[in-house]
């Protein structure tokens, strides 16, 4: 399979008049082509720092972020990215906030409004193209959202906790729906998330952060069972509950020397109020 | 909006209840009409009847009639509308000139962040001055004229535009930001496709403040140099001592004012159709 994603050797660190904070240490890391990738841990494992290393928004302090072999030196349109929350312009209707890709590559036109018109139909919001953010349900718009990033066709997406502002219900529809999606185009995929369960039901593949710096600590493959199936039917197949179990003991598993430090990042785990 | 689908049975009494509430709320709106209006009135009748009773004194405050009066005559004589036109071009010219300018020179902060950390002790001190006090300046500078008396007017809305719009295009949530730059959005695209357009409305809400700051240095100006304006005609009473001018002037100025408020309000919820700040 070919590498869509190498990460060598990343360190980085957030410089304050404070001093330096090592975020990410020293991350080696390869996505294949049409991957799903989940990276879990507790907070404070630079999760999202690895998501804008790799989005290239910031720069590595060390090492390097290579995209299908290419070093990634800024934003770049071949890789989309989902934030925690939809971030629609308020200002814009549905239609217009998902064409705002097109229009900063200087390619609004009425091929550009055809193909999201037609993304939008296909991800229930037809209708909803004149309205605006607010008039729109949350879930809606996280869809609105994935639209915008989706119509631009990148190779590889990023999901920084896209599903985590969502009710239960509607995040298993759109999880589900983002599964669909990427298996659908062959999309290499990261998801960065605090949920275990949905680490375990959407992804090829678990990294296993460790906190303060970002360290891998371990790598856990999915079973075919469950990751050929859609996340909310993987959920019940036989072999997920000892999946789960399995990342869970990983990820309280006290690391060699340091327990009493490793049990304080397993109880950070907790889900987030 | 999930409204409540009523049954058959039940929509007599939701819709009575729907009917009850609204006239409520209508006799309220109503009740505060008529009390804005009896104000007004009452006011107007115990001015009339202190002056007339000799309760105020007549030269300085004059009496409602007499301005009404003196209004009539100032229109029909084609005086009024001159002098008004006048000052309201000018207020118009300053405060737009000052928000433009206000909102450029944010832009350009928002541009060079390094100007805008060297720059703010001045912008600091420029903003506790009293600006009314450039007018001498401004006369000697651009000449006693329509021109000076518009500088008056940008220089006292400037600086307070500059900070407010300033200070909003930094809070703009860092998001917005970021979904510009993931789709390689260029610096003037953040600016253009995030910043500005999330600050309409404190641009929008400027300008109107910006209104009642322009009156200010629009008089003061006319105060200073004008040979025609409300401003004039306020100073050319008091050197007459003819204070029914004065308070005709000021009635003047209170309408039109309002006026230019309830215009620019008008074009704010124009501007923003469906926006709504999260």
């Amino acid at each position: 399979m070919d590498v869509m994603l190498r990460l060598s050797g990343v360190s980085h660190a957030y410089v304050s008049p404070r001093g330096a904070t090592l975020a990410v240490d020293g991350l080696n890391l390869d996505v294949a082509a049409g991957e799903f990738v989940s990276l879990v841990g507790p907070s404070g494992c630079g999760k999202t720092t690895i998501l804008n290393l790799m989005a290239g928004l910031l720069k590595p302090s060390r090492g390097t972020v290579e995209l299908a072999g290419e070093p990634v030196s800024g934003p770049n349109p071949r890789i989309g990215y989902m934030l925690q929350q939809d971030y629609l312009f308020p200002w814009r209707n549905i239609r217009d906030n998902a064409l705002i890709g097109f229009e900063i590559a200087g390619a609004r036109g009425p091929e550009a409004i055809r193909r999201v018109d037609r993304l939008l139909a296909e991800f229930g919001l037809a209708g909803s193209a004149r309205r605006y953010p607010h008039e729109l349900s949350g879930g809606m718009r996280q869809r609105a959202a994935l639209v915008r990033t989706l119509v631009r066709e990148p190779d590889v997406l990023l999901l920084d906790e896209p599903f985590s502002a969502l009710d239960l219900l509607i995040r298993h529809q759109l999880e589900d729906l983002v599964w669909e999606t990427v298996r659908g185009r062959g999309v290499t995929a990261v998801l960065v998330t605090h949920d275990l369960e949905e680490a375990a039901a959407m992804s090829d593949r678990v990294v296993i952060l460790n906190a303060s710096p970002g360290r891998i600590r371990a790598v856990l493959d999915v079973p075919a069972s469950i990751r050929t199936r859609q996340p909310s039917e993987a959920r019940w197949e036989k072999e997920f509950g000892p999946l789960f179990h399995h990342l869970k003991e990983m990820i309280q598993e006290p690391k060699g020397g340091g327990a009493g430090h490793a049990r304080g990042a397993g109880e950070r785990m907790d889900p987030r109020t | 909006m999930a409204r409540a689908m009523p049954g058959e049975r039940e929509s007599g009494w939701i819709r009575e209840l729907e009917r009850g509430y609204r006239s409520r709320a209508r006799r309220v709106t109503l009740l505060v009409r008529i009390w804005q209006a009896a104000l007004l009135i009452a006011f107007i009748l115990l001015w009339e009847a202190a002056v007339r009773h000799g309760r105020l004194d007549e030269l300085l405050f004059s009496y409602p009639s007499k301005i009404a009066g003196m209004l009539g005559e100032l229109a029909v004589s084609g005086t009024l509308v001159p002098h008004a036109l006048t000052t309201v071009l000018e207020t118009t010219a300053g405060f737009a000139l000052g928000t433009l300018g206000g909102t450029l020179l944010a832009a350009l902060l928002w541009w060079f962040p390094a100007a805008a950390r060297v720059l703010d002790p001045y912008l600091v001190v420029l903003n506790s001055l009293p600006k009314v006090a450039l007018g001498p300046i401004f006369i000697v500078g651009f000449g006693p004229g329509y021109l000076s008396i518009i500088m008056t007017a940008v220089a006292v809305t400037i600086i307070i535009t500059t900070l407010t719009i300033y200070g909003r295009f930094r809070e703009i949530d860092a998001n917005y930001l970021k979904v510009v730059r993931l789709f390689g959005g260029t610096r003037w695209q953040v600016f253009r496709l995030a910043v500005l357009p999330g600050s309409l409305p404190t641009i929008v809400s400027a300008l109107k403040v910006n209104v009642g700051l322009s009156w200010v240095g629009v008089i003061v100006g006319e105060f200073l140099t004008a040979k025609r304006g409300l401003g004039y005609l306020i100073i050319y009473g008091f050197q007459v001592f003819n204070f029914t001018l004065v308070l005709s002037s000021l009635i003047v100025i209170g309408a039109v004012a309002a006026l230019m408020y309830g215009f620019v309000s008008l074009i704010e919820s124009r501007l923003s159709p469906g926006y709504r700040v999260r």
